[in-house]
């Protein structure tokens, strides 16, 4: 039996791997995929992603209402748009959003993420209904605050001594930070996640020094753990910007851009402009303004906080 | 290592579970409600009675169809996922050619993308080909932005494959497409399932793409459903809560059967 197999293995490598390779090929180069490999997926992505980001900036400078075909009206669309109240409103808007969202949203993930880093069973128990949020759909959780919010059956009916008359989608101010809330709900976990894996990673004898040399709880927080988390802060920051600026979902099913025009951020506009209006031409503008702030932004972020300098978080180890 | 007890964060943490925690009780409360006695009682109360009268709403007013829908878009994402990244990462990974790695980079721009973006040529490009109000128009794209986060993840984990492996495949003669199925794929399992848990979650919450690409109730789907049913019938409350339960249980399961794969694609996301 036994010699059966070694006779039958033995033909499988004639002439051992001398044979069929030319002298002077490397021989790691052997059975490498080529790039053809990568082909297919790649040619999908540039028909659905790259060639429409080439697309909306062509389109930025015709007119179409989707019929027919796009008609080119040179600088129209961006001079419109550029005079355009709602507009320039809408870019302060996000910018507000943005800003809001970082300053509520970091602090508290931080903490949180610190937090849930900890090996205790009760905060892996915890941490596992933190993160229920992030599983959501966006239109299920404004379907659901919205519900909540309702100023007749909602929560805010029940306790009029917080609320007063409960229409809090009603006014500008009470509109922006229910979606300023309701965007903390929302990702607070995600970026919780992003800090417990980073705070994970911090070496455990940086704590162990301070301790030696009598640092306290808060002070080895704010020497130990918010200086390892830089780069962790910039990411999550970085998609805080991104993340604010293409808000969509939640500004529709819950405030539908208003009262007014009071919470149309500049990505509910394009939808509007797009696709109430069908304007495509100034709504291909207002997509184009969008990539290149949220690009400019992310870039002066890993600039200004000089992330793109840096290259181990872990120096002097 | 941390073993002295940090107070504020813990404050924090328990504050942090009750904002997370009312409002899921809130709703599951209330859809286990009458619509009289849910706006009798108001939301924060105790529920009296019990009754599945609004699952059966929800469910009646075209909510299997949606679902239906959404199965189908989340099959097709995920299948096309599958079938797309793992040749691209295996060549992202193994293949010695610039162009390979120049496509890495792409699919790293790509990720700065956001589907708002390109939503207007995409709609030009879905009515060109005649896919308007068809699922197929809302998988493609859908498919297409899932792949820079996938092809990350999924090329994370073959960098893990160590190159004696493949070496001691290639002295064997093995081509490339063997290797491929012999040795990548199986030792792949964990970043597969990764993406294919990631992918179907950013399909069955997809919203942008069939917002704008269907527009009839047979191509509608749940999170469609789900904002339609709150602006037609916005007042019953406790029906469509149910509608939003049920929109999150399959989601749920996942996350009780998958919840490594699931996080560990969501940090992929986010610790690019």
């Amino acid at each position: 039996m036994t010699t059966t197999l070694a006779q039958r293995r033995r033909p499988a490598h004639p002439g051992g791997p001398a044979k069929g390779r030319p002298a002077g090929r490397g021989g790691s180069n052997v059975g490498r995929p080529g790039f053809v490999w990568a082909l297919p997926a790649s040619i999908f992505f540039a028909l659905f992603a790259l060639v429409p980001l080439l697309a909306v900036a062509v389109l930025s400078f015709t007119t179409w209402s989707g019929l027919g075909d796009p008609k080119f009206v040179g600088l129209k669309n961006w001079e419109a748009l550029f005079a355009d109240p709602v507009m320039l409103q809408s870019l302060w808007l996000s910018l507000l959003f943005i800003v809001l969202g970082i300053v509520t949203q970091t602090p508290l993930s931080i903490l949180l993420g610190v937090w849930a880093a900890g090996n205790q069973k009760n905060r892996a128990i915890l941490s596992a209904v933190y993160f229920v949020p992030l599983l959501l759909s966006s239109a299920a959780i404004s379907v659901l605050w919205r519900a909540l919010l309702d100023p007749n059956f909602g929560i805010p009916g029940q306790m009029s001594w917080l609320f007063g008359d409960g229409n809090i989608l009603g006014t500008q101010t009470g509109a922006i930070a229910v979606l300023i809330f309701v965007g903390m709900w929302q990702f607070t976990p995600f970026h919780t996640l992003i800090y417990q894996g980073a705070a994970r990673q911090i070496p455990p004898v940086l704590y162990q020094a301070a301790s030696i040399d009598g640092a306290g709880t808060v002070r080895q927080f704010f020497s130990i753990t918010l200086p390892q988390l830089k780069n962790s802060i910039i990411t999550s920051v970085i998609l805080m910007v991104v993340g604010g600026l293409t808000t969509f979902e939640t500004v529709l099913i819950l405030t539908n851009g208003g009262p007014g025009t009071g919470t149309t951020i500049t990505a509910f506009h394009m939808y509007q402009e797009a696709f109430r209006r069908f304007d495509f031409g100034t709504g291909s503008a207002i997509a184009l303004v969008l990539v290149v702030i949220s690009t400019a932004i992310s870039f002066a972020v890993v600039r200004l906080s000089g992330y793109d300098k840096m290259r181990s978080s872990l120096e002097g180890l | 290592m941390k073993t002295r007890p940090n107070y504020l964060a813990g404050i924090g943490a328990f504050i942090w579970l009750a904002i997370v925690a009312v409002p899921l009780y809130v709703m599951l409360s209330a859809t286990f409600q009458t619509r009289a006695e849910f706006g009798d009682n108001g939301p924060l109360s105790l529920p009296t009675s019990f009754t599945l009268q609004n699952y059966v709403d929800a469910v009646t007013s075209g909510f299997g169809r949606y679902f239906l829908n959404t199965i189908i878009v989340t099959v097709g994402v995920v299948g096309l996922v599958l079938l797309l990244v793992p040749p691209l990462s295996y060549a992202i990974v193994r293949s010695q050619s610039r162009a390979a790695s120049a496509i890495f980079r792409l699919f790293l721009l790509g990720l700065a993308i956001p589907a708002q973006a390109v939503i207007v040529p995409v709609f030009y490009l879905i009515n060109t080909v005649g896919l308007y109000d068809n699922l197929l128009g809302v998988i493609l794209p859908t498919a297409a932005f899932a792949l820079p986060i996938c092809t990350i993840i999924l090329s994370g984990t073959m960098r893990d494959i160590t190159p004696e492996l493949y070496e001691a495949m290639a002295m064997d003669g093995a081509t490339p497409a063997k290797s491929f199925l012999r040795l990548v794929l199986p030792l792949s399992k964990g970043g597969l399932s990764t993406i294919a848990v990631f992918s179907a979650l950013q399909a069955w919450n997809g919203f942008l793409f069939p917002l704008i690409l269907t527009q009839s109730e047979s191509t509608r789907v749940v999170t469609l459903g789900l904002f339609n049913f709150q602006t037609q019938f916005g007042i019953n409350i406790p029906g469509l809560l149910a509608a939003v339960t049920l929109s999150m249980v399959p989601v749920l399961l996942v996350y009780l059967f998958a919840r490594r794969a699931l996080v560990q694609g969501l940090m992929g996301a986010g610790g690019k």
